[in-house]
């Protein structure tokens, strides 16, 4: 049986921060093995919305929500799933690199250690592998005992990557992976994901909207906690159907 | 215009002058104070300082009386109290600080151990006399003054473990959480090693409190004169500050130069245990930047 190509299907999301209505009934339907990009200016809900995917936001205090998100039909807010379990299936990497400070080989090898995984030479083939999929292996093949914090910003953030993609997620939820970053290392980022994405199914939360043109496949423009729209990434930068969201990717504000 | 101008910065200058002098005052006045009194002890204590006073019981004859139960009474109190009380410290501050959710009760907490860092010592000296010597009939042994010591240093501990917690960076517990960690491995593998070397350097400060402190013990009845080594958990013991307090209270001129002997050995103990703290720190620094 094939499987359904959507694979998060959220109605009527709404999320609140105390008083503050930050969500305000989302309907989003996200399709597997795609890169989904979601654009809009600071403070428009983007973020939150991406944390709402793998329950990141339930550290957040006087976080609350209602609707449902469905990841493979499920309700992932539903009293027994194991929000341990759905982080294990949905990766996160998030806007400033964050890596441990220990040593590479041991930034990569926490997700495999809490899953039980010890054997030496399985370790190995999962660390060299995940940094392969990164695009850093070539760079740091020769270190993997050194700090993390001695790599570049870049290399921290696709060491990030390499460590989500380590414990094998289904889905990769990117929260401004490259804002921190200078031209090059975003350049490194974004061919990795396109890279990717035959693999994985990838959200991406970004500011820039030449990168969401240039590795999304769909997109969705974010403004004051309402989607506004969503489609194709090619729809929605040539010929997009509200007038807030062109006049948000033709730079008229944001 | 001008010249008002420059009148005022005229002014400003003398005044930053003034204000540079006073600080140094009060910083030499301090220095003064503490120089006096160490050089005096110095002096006076110095020639009695001998591997004979190091290893020799005490004694009704001051040049045979040694600090040797004290030394070690203060050595095994020292450690005992580190066994209890920096376990029961880092757990209170991980539990206050990654698990208690805010609440009312959590703020209440948090108060009245701002509060009980303040207490006198002595005041705990009561408390270990009426619960540990008395309820718990541990009598006057080196458990009871560990215990009522541990209780004492407890609040310090608590306060530098959560400011330690504190410190990091809520990006690591993300990190962490988002690979599928659970709050307790979390807290294990990524929240603890970072915040362990503030927790030490906490606790070894706040040991050097406990060190030189003499009240609560003798208000618990800790004995002074004690001609043997503690041989267990619950033997009589004294420490260094009753040996002194003790020999200061003689009206023999030679017991006071024991007593000025006896707080040399206390402050080398002391500086040592701040300079382990400053070593731990720094070399910790390194690793993590």
């Amino acid at each position: 049986m094939k499987k359904d190509p959507i694979i998060f299907d959220i109605n009527d999301l709404h999320v609140w921060y105390g008083e503050k209505h930050i969500l305000k009934g989302n309907k989003i339907e996200i399709e597997r093995e795609k890169v989904t990009a979601l654009i809009g200016p600071s403070g428009c809900g983007k973020s939150t919305f991406i944390r709402c995917l793998n329950r990141m936001n339930d550290f957040i205090p006087k976080f609350r929500h209602t609707g449902a998100v469905l990841f493979e039909k499920q309700d992932i807010y539903d009293a027994a799933i194991d929000p341990i379990e759905i982080r294990l299936r949905i990766g996160m990497v998030f806007q400033k690199p964050n890596p441990f400070p220990k040593s590479i080989y041991d930034n990569i090898t926490y997700g495999p250690n809490l899953l039980g995984i010890r054997k030496r030479s399985e370790l190995d083939e999962i660390v060299e592998k995940s940094l392969i999929k990164a695009a850093l292996w070539d760079e740091v093949k020769e270190n993997l005992n050194h700090s993390a914090l001695a790599l570049s910003g870049g290399q921290q953030q696709r060491l990030c990557i390499a460590r989500a993609l380590a414990v094998e997620p289904e889905v990769l939820l990117l929260d401004e992976p490259c804002s921190a970053l200078d031209p090059i290392a975003t350049a490194k980022i974004e061919g990795l994901i396109t890279e990717i994405k035959q693999l994985y199914t990838v959200v991406i939360v970004t500011h820039n909207m030449q990168q969401a043109a240039r590795v999304s496949d769909y997109t969705g423009f974010f403004l004051m906690g309402d989607l506004l729209e969503f489609g194709k990434t090619s729809q929605i930068f040539t010929n997009p159907r509200n007038q807030k969201t062109e006049d948000y990717i033709t730079g008229r504000y944001g | 215009m001008a010249q008002t101008k420059n009148l005022t910065l005229q002014r400003q200058k003398w005044a930053n002058r003034l204000f540079i002098l006073c600080a140094l005052a009060a910083l030499l006045t301090a220095l003064l104070a503490l120089v006096i009194l160490i050089g005096d002890i110095f002096v006076t204590g110095l020639p009695r300082l001998n591997l004979d006073f190091l290893t020799s019981y005490p004694s009704r004859k001051a040049h045979k009386a040694g600090i040797l139960s004290a030394l070690v009474g203060t050595l095994y109190m020292i450690g005992l109290t580190t066994l209890i009380a920096f376990p029961l410290g880092v757990g209170a501050a991980i539990h206050l600080e990654e698990f208690a959710k805010e609440s009312r009760f959590g703020r209440i907490v948090e108060i009245n151990i701002a509060n009980l860092a303040g207490v006198p010592s002595i005041i705990y000296g009561l408390l270990g006399l009426q619960i540990f010597v008395r309820a718990f009939q541990f009598d006057r042994s080196l458990l009871s003054g560990a215990m009522t010591m541990a209780l004492l240093i407890l609040p310090i501990i608590i306060i530098a473990s959560r400011e330690a917690l504190r410190a990091v960076p809520h990006s690591i517990r993300e990190g962490s959480y988002a690979l599928g960690a659970s709050p307790w491995q979390t807290v294990y593998h990524q929240v603890l090693p970072i915040a362990l070397p503030g927790m030490l350097t906490g606790t070894i400060l706040a040991l050097s409190r406990a060190i030189g402190e003499a009240a609560p013990l003798m208000m618990m009845g800790a004995l002074t004169y004690i001609a043997f080594l503690p041989d267990g958990l619950f033997s009589p013991f004294t420490v260094l500050p009753i040996q002194i307090f003790n020999w200061v209270s003689r009206p023999q001129q030679d017991f006071s130069i024991n007593a000025a002997a006896g707080i040399i050995v206390l402050l080398v103990m002391l500086i040592s245990m701040n300079m382990i703290a400053i070593l731990l720190r720094n070399k910790f620094q390194k690793r993590t930047v």
